[in-house]
């Protein structure tokens, strides 16, 4: 299934040719009408005739979310402030957002990559559209939204929690592909297995979009099972239009990237050289037909890699593998990188669990792992729980390679968030 | 042969949780016969002895808690020196591990309430040997 497949089979050179255009494009864009890239541009001596091949795109400043927040509210727009059509922010936690500006083109583009994402997996005008992600300044759901509509489904804005009114709308109007993050897809299997809810029976469920944390494999499939679903993975992040960036396609095996709209790297996050295809690293992006705000090598944070095999689907765009962790959520305990992804895939795995966790680093460099006991973990002993959490720490020491204190609580007694999860609690005097 | 089964509880190790679980249970008329609290650091299972079992499981998981139904033994004992020897010798005798014991006495009767490692072979030999193992509707409603 195609939204558009002339552009999304489009040969490799023909692709590149469109690529190379599109970014002298927005290069000269930029230099012409953002102080900070001209500033960046004078500095590493680069002028927009320097850029004769993709391969040049290596001269071009990298853009970080500090630059971004530098020049809060209006200093990276590349058009006239009362041109504008649309503000988002990012969902930043600290301090000022970033302020993110969308063209009537922008808008559009973004629906449009939104709905060849929905589209490849084959979601027709017929589907039913429940999108629990949270409206407002976060992009996660206004630009799906759009996308939706585009193909023509029905659309219910019901934004995330309110777990009753979900399942009502779900019954009452059949929706047929939910949108949300894997945290509240998590909660929300286990809201419908408590009220005795058959998603397999009882709703007309076919396919999840997940996204706006990185999850895992086993996170996936949980999804899968407690919902009686497809999942179909999809990356995105504010800076670079909200979701549609990359998504699944029915192989389910990568995410493709447009890149008829964005150029892709991937580099060494500490030296900010580029990495061969296939290595993991942080991802590097570069718009391509963004009007309001155009953002060279904007660095992600995100740590994946690219698949350049060709896909079955007969898409040319290549894949990125799943988001391995974001740089910035990484954990330095004694010593050793961790990523909560790593954490989170073997409680996922481990049977006698339930879904939820909780990273906790306090004292000087303790970690504790707070999780729930499932029924199915529970043989009604004290040795045998102990024994349990003797076996959970185990499999996490040879995933994060220290031994952290496992520490099972009854079900319910751990936060749930309907957002963004917040997994680690960082209580450390260090 | 239809044994008493305990209900087990997991919990959290913190002041008010007793009061919590007995709170469903009489709310559920559920009348408690025996109780035991195993604590470990930050959590313990609280194990009961009710007039209805299946009952009290589906009234504690209604409220969210992680139980299950496990197999335990309730044997009268007679009450006088040497009753709770000849008990655990013979247990001994055929390599009977006790989990968890625990027993009292009044009015001239003993009971003692066992987890054992062979279940079976247990309820066997100490039936054979005379004494008395309590079937659940033994156990005042």
């Amino acid at each position: 299934m195609f939204r558009d497949q002339k552009i999304e089979t489009l040969d490799r050179p023909a692709l590149e040719q469109l690529q190379l255009q599109r970014l002298r494009k927005t290069v000269r864009r930029v230099a012409a009408h953002v102080p900070f890239y001209r500033q960046k541009f004078a500095e590493l001596g680069v002028k927009p005739a320097d850029i004769r091949s993709l391969a040049d795109l290596r001269r071009l400043p990298f853009t970080g979310s500090a630059d971004l927040r530098a020049n809060y509210p209006t200093g990276l727009l590349a058009m006239p402030y009362d041109t504008t059509l649309r503000l988002h922010t990012s969902s930043g936690t600290t301090g000022k957002p970033k302020a993110l500006f969308f063209s009537r083109k922008d808008v559009d583009n973004a629906a449009e990559l939104c709905a060849r994402s929905f589209v490849m997996t084959g979601i027709t005008h017929k589907d039913v559209f429940q999108n629990m992600m949270t409206y407002g300044m976060f992009t996660g759901a206004l630009v799906t939204h759009y996308g939706a509509e585009k193909i023509g489904c029905l659309v219910i804005p019901a934004g995330p929690g309110n777990s009753e009114r979900q399942l009502m709308l779900m019954q009452d109007f059949r929706t047929t592909f939910i949108h949300l993050t894997p945290s509240y897809a998590l909660y929300l299997a286990t809201f419908l297995e408590k009220h005795g809810v058959d998603p397999r029976r009882d709703l007309a469920l076919r396919k999840a979009f997940v996204g706006a944390e990185p999850y895992t494999e086993e996170t996936c499939r949980k999804i899968e099972e407690g919902l009686g679903l497809d999942v179909y993975n999809s990356y995105g992040l504010s800076e670079m239009n909200g979701p549609g960036i990359a998504f699944e396609c029915v192989q389910k095996h990568g995410m493709h990237l447009w890149e008829d709209h964005f150029l892709i790297e991937i580099i060494d996050p500490q030296t900010g050289e580029p990495l061969p295809d296939g290595e993991a690293g942080e991802l590097v992006m570069t718009t391509l037909t963004r009007e309001a705000m155009p953002l060279l090598r904007y660095r992600t944070r995100d740590i994946t890699s690219i698949i350049t095999r060709p896909c079955p689907c007969g898409r040319t765009h290549r894949r990125l593998n799943r988001i391995a962790g974001r740089s910035d959520d990484m954990l330095i305990v004694r010593g050793v990188n961790i990523y909560p992804q790593q954490i989170e895939r073997v409680l996922m795995a481990a049977s006698g669990v339930g879904r939820n966790y909780l990273i906790s680093l306090e004292g000087l460099d303790e970690m504790t792992i707070k999780v729930e006991l499932a029924e199915a973990g529970f043989e009604g002993q004290v040795e045998q729980l102990m024994k349990l959490q003797g076996q959970l720490a185990e499999k996490l020491r040879t995933e994060i390679l220290i031994k952290p204190q496992v520490q099972l609580l009854p079900p319910g007694s751990l936060p749930v968030s309907e957002g963004k999860a917040k997994r680690v609690i960082d209580n450390r005097k260090l | 042969m239809n044994d008493i089964k305990m209900v087990a509880a997991f919990a959290e190790n913190k002041p008010g949780q007793v009061a919590h679980f007995t709170k469903i249970l009489a709310g559920a008329s559920i009348n408690i016969r025996w109780l035991a609290v195993a604590s470990t650091g930050p959590f313990g299972v609280m194990k009961f002895l009710v007039s209805n079992p299946e009952k009290a499981c589906e009234a504690l998981k209604h409220e969210g808690f992680v139980v299950k139904l496990v197999d335990a033994l309730a044997i009268e004992v007679p009450d006088k020196p040497g009753g709770l020897h000849a008990v655990a010798d013979c247990l001994a005798k055929h390599n009977i591990n006790l989990d968890n014991a625990s027993g009292f006495t009044a009015n001239n009767r003993a009971i003692l309430v066992i987890e054992v490692s062979n279940h079976d072979l247990a309820h066997a030999v100490l039936q054979k040997q005379g004494f008395h193992v309590l079937e659940q509707k033994e156990l005042p409603v």
